[in-house]
């Protein structure tokens, strides 16, 4: 960041808020870039794994090799769909949905600390900014659902506003832990924080943080909505659930933010507990900092899919019950914990 | 809740519970296009947010007039619309109208089409359990289950296909016999193969997969009790009954075919993880029957006896004299039975089909009432209902 920054105020000769509008650009078409291509990818990779546990091959034929092109395919064929707006829908509010959902995952990219100085946005409240402006999301959901007027449309936004911010809540109180460990909401200081092999990643520090993992984890498959807790979704009750009226690109994107989502929640998972860039074992420093942190983003992305393809779907009066009883109570009491465990250890400052 | 609220108790579904604020049922239609309804069922629901007041079927998506082609075909050239009523477990319907024929005509089959019929039978009994516990799993949002059950029917249907041409829609067994005898190759070797490694593997993998999995038992006990009151009155047969504790099954209370010369067992609904009835006993009454099933037709195969495989030649029209028969078998989904009226010759003056699936889903209407939208595609599914049975 600071090369760049050096570069184009000495090299190409801009002013300061020059360099930084150029930089800020670039940074913002590479986040875009690397989220449709995620997007992309795990599609794929979404359906080889589920036909990995599902005994079959999958996607095999486009592109040779494994079906490599399929998601490629896929989405060239959904550029070409025909763009149905309801008759009876809200016009304003069904076209905009999409947008907002897409842009509350496309924001949060901006704090992800990829390597070393490599964040987009290198804020003091770097992690409070990722869960605020993911929370845009439910937003989106619950305009499309009102604003297709269907009613499966309606019952999905319903139970998916309902889900989402519900776990909002264990979800920054699995991360609380961390950051009174780390001291700072900075995403670049909680990951410098785990430098020195796996032992000093969070999630082994303390059976508190190892339990708040395992929280941030749950929440974040309710999240994102996939299984087993994709009641806004829930093909076999409400259709489509929430996007049962969108077609073409504007499905698209619902689509799109979903593995956005999936990638981003992976990748927080992967600052706040698996020690983001750095290399578990000294013997694979070698490897770049940003491959690191993605090949772990990767790795926890296929454990969201691995449940996913192997779980039932909860009902959601479970689903309320399991966030209100069970995990905001298991948070706090890992967050005191934790406290009490930095205080015995003389870790507190 | 809702059910307090439909015995005169107020509750949100009341036009006036909240004053100043009108509120009103939300109707909503679940059907004929839903991947919940297991093929063009329509279910009109009333429901308050989550909660369902009041459901009702509405059938008839798939009529084709089936009672009445029988009066118009010959006895032979009907049995291939009794495949398209239950057409996942086309064999068993296949048996229920060969033996009302028979009984009818007073045609003797010989013991080798006998045993013939019960291992076909009793493989497609398997097939269409499997369907079941697949869509229930799905309907659940267990994905990989479903998977692996149509896997393994893919075997029994090629095995099926063997013997008797037909993948899906058999035509196997005619009045008199059976169509074909076995295929010359190791068929009843590749059966007993089959048969053991569904036992072995096959269902521990699905029971450590789904049956115990502790999400898949939040969902289905205690949900969707059918009492053991509740499904005489509304007559359900099959898995249905026996998930409520009533050891019913036709092969052994009311046997036909040779099925009183095996050995097997009945399983029932004993509310093991909830109540006795609820969606998880129909589950696990249908997991335990293709253990018995798998049992009968290794039986079936083992004790298979030489000799001819029909008693009327294939090409010669079946002729019953005047007079009335009601024989009823027990297909993968309950009971189905026929009451074919004869004046002579070679076609049914009247034939009229009992649908054990209508029944079944019947008493829909009852337990439906104060289920949540989730729990009420639960329990459609542990119905496991087939389309084209109720509507012929």
């Amino acid at each position: 960041m600071e090369a760049m920054y050096a570069f184009f105020m000495d090299k190409a000769g801009m002013g300061q808020a020059g360099a930084h509008v150029t930089v800020a650009a670039i940074m913002a078409t590479l986040m875009f870039i690397v989220m449709a291509l995620c997007a992309l990818v795990f599609t794929w990779m979404e359906r080889k794994v589920a036909a990995f546990l599902q005994s079959r091959w999958g996607p095999m034929r486009t592109g040779r090799w494994q079906g490599w092109a399929q998601a490629v395919a896929d989405m060239l064929k959904i550029l070409g769909k025909e763009d149905i707006i309801p008759a009876e829908a809200d016009k304003a509010l069904f076209i905009f949905a999409p947008l907002l959902v897409l842009l509350g995952s496309l924001l949060a990219w901006a704090a992800i600390p990829w390597a070393p100085g490599f964040v987009a946005a290198d804020l003091d409240l770097g992690l409070f900014y990722i869960f605020a402006v993911s929370s845009m999301v439910i937003i989106g959901i619950l305009m499309a659902g009102w604003a297709s007027n269907n009613k499966w449309a309606l019952y999905g936004a319903a139970r998916g506003a309902a889900q989402m911010v519900s776990y909002e809540i264990p979800l920054a109180l699995a991360a609380i832990p961390v950051v009174m460990y780390t001291g700072s909401l900075n995403t670049q200081d909680i990951v410098i924080a785990q430098q020195g092999g796996i032992w000093n990643w969070f999630i082994f520090r303390n059976p508190f943080l190892f339990v708040s993992f395992f929280l941030y984890f749950v929440a974040s498959i309710a999240e994102t909505n996939r299984g087993p807790f994709d009641m806004p979704e829930t093909e076999s009750e409400l259709v489509a659930g929430y996007h049962t009226e969108y077609t073409g690109m504007r499905f698209a994107f619902f689509f799109l933010s979903e593995y956005a989502n999936l990638f981003l929640v992976s990748m927080i998972a992967v600052l706040l507990f698996l020690g983001g860039w750095w290399a578990p074992i000294p013997g694979l420093d070698f490897l770049p900092a940003a491959l690191t942190f993605v090949i772990k983003g990767v790795l926890m992305v296929f454990l969201n899919m691995w449940v996913r393809w192997t779980l039932p779907r909860v009902r959601v009066d479970q689903l309320m019950h399991l966030c209100w009883k069970v995990m905001i109570p298991a948070a706090l009491i890992c967050t005191v914990g934790a406290g009490l465990w930095m205080m015995a250890s003389g870790a507190a400052g | 809740m809702a059910i307090e609220a439909t015995n005169g108790k107020k509750g949100w579904g009341d036009q006036d519970q909240v004053p100043g604020i009108k509120s009103e049922l939300l109707e909503l239609n679940m059907g004929p296009q839903h991947p919940a309804t297991h093929g063009v069922l329509r279910l009109l629901l009333h429901t308050d947010g989550e909660i369902v007041y009041k459901v009702t079927p509405v059938l008839g998506y798939l009529h084709r007039c089936a009672e009445k082609i029988a009066e118009g075909v010959d006895y032979k050239q009907w049995v291939v619309y009794t495949d398209r009523f239950d057409y996942l477990a086309p064999m068993t319907c296949n048996h229920t109208y060969v033996t009302a024929v028979e009984k009818l005509g007073g045609i003797e089959v010989p013991a080798r089409a006998e045993h013939l019929r019960i291992a076909t039978a009793e493989l497609s009994r398997v097939a269409s359990h499997l369907i079941a516990l697949a869509t229930f799993g799905l309907d659940m949002g267990a994905w990989t289950p479903l998977l692996y059950c149509f896997r393994e029917r893919e075997e029994i249907l090629n095995l099926l296909e063997r013997i008797s041409g037909g993948r899906m829609l058999y035509n196997y067994m005619v009045p008199g016999g059976v169509r074909y005898d076995l295929p010359r190759d190791n068929w009843v070797a590749d059966v007993l193969e089959f048969v053991t490694m569904m036992e072995k593997k096959k269902l521990p993998d699905y029971n450590t997969l789904l049956t115990y999995n502790k999400i898949f038992i939040e969902r289905t006990s205690d949900v969707g009790i059918i009492t053991r009151e509740d499904a005489f009155a509304y007559g359900c047969t099959g898995p249905v009954l026996r998930g409520s504790g009533v050891k019913w099954d036709c092969r052994r209370d009311d046997p036909y075919s040779l099925y009183h010369k095996f050995d097997f067992e009945i399983p029932v609904g004993m509310g093991e993880m909830g109540t006795v009835g609820d969606c998880w006993d129909r589950y696990i009454v249908r997991v335990r029957e293709i253990e018995q099933s798998c049992r009968l037709i290794r039986q079936a195969l083992e004790q298979l006896p030489e000799g001819p495989y029909q008693s009327i030649e294939l090409k010669k029209p079946v002729r019953v004299p005047a007079g009335a028969a009601f024989t009823r078998t027990e297909t993968a989904k309950g009971e189905l039975g026929h009451y074919i009226v004869a004046d002579g010759g070679q076609k049914p003056f009247r034939n009229k089909v009992r649908s054990c699936s209508m029944c079944n889903l019947q008493v829909l209407e009852k337990i439906g009432v104060g289920l949540m939208v989730s729990d009420l595609v639960a329990t459609v599914g542990s119905l496991d209902i087939v389309l084209g049975e109720i509507d012929r």
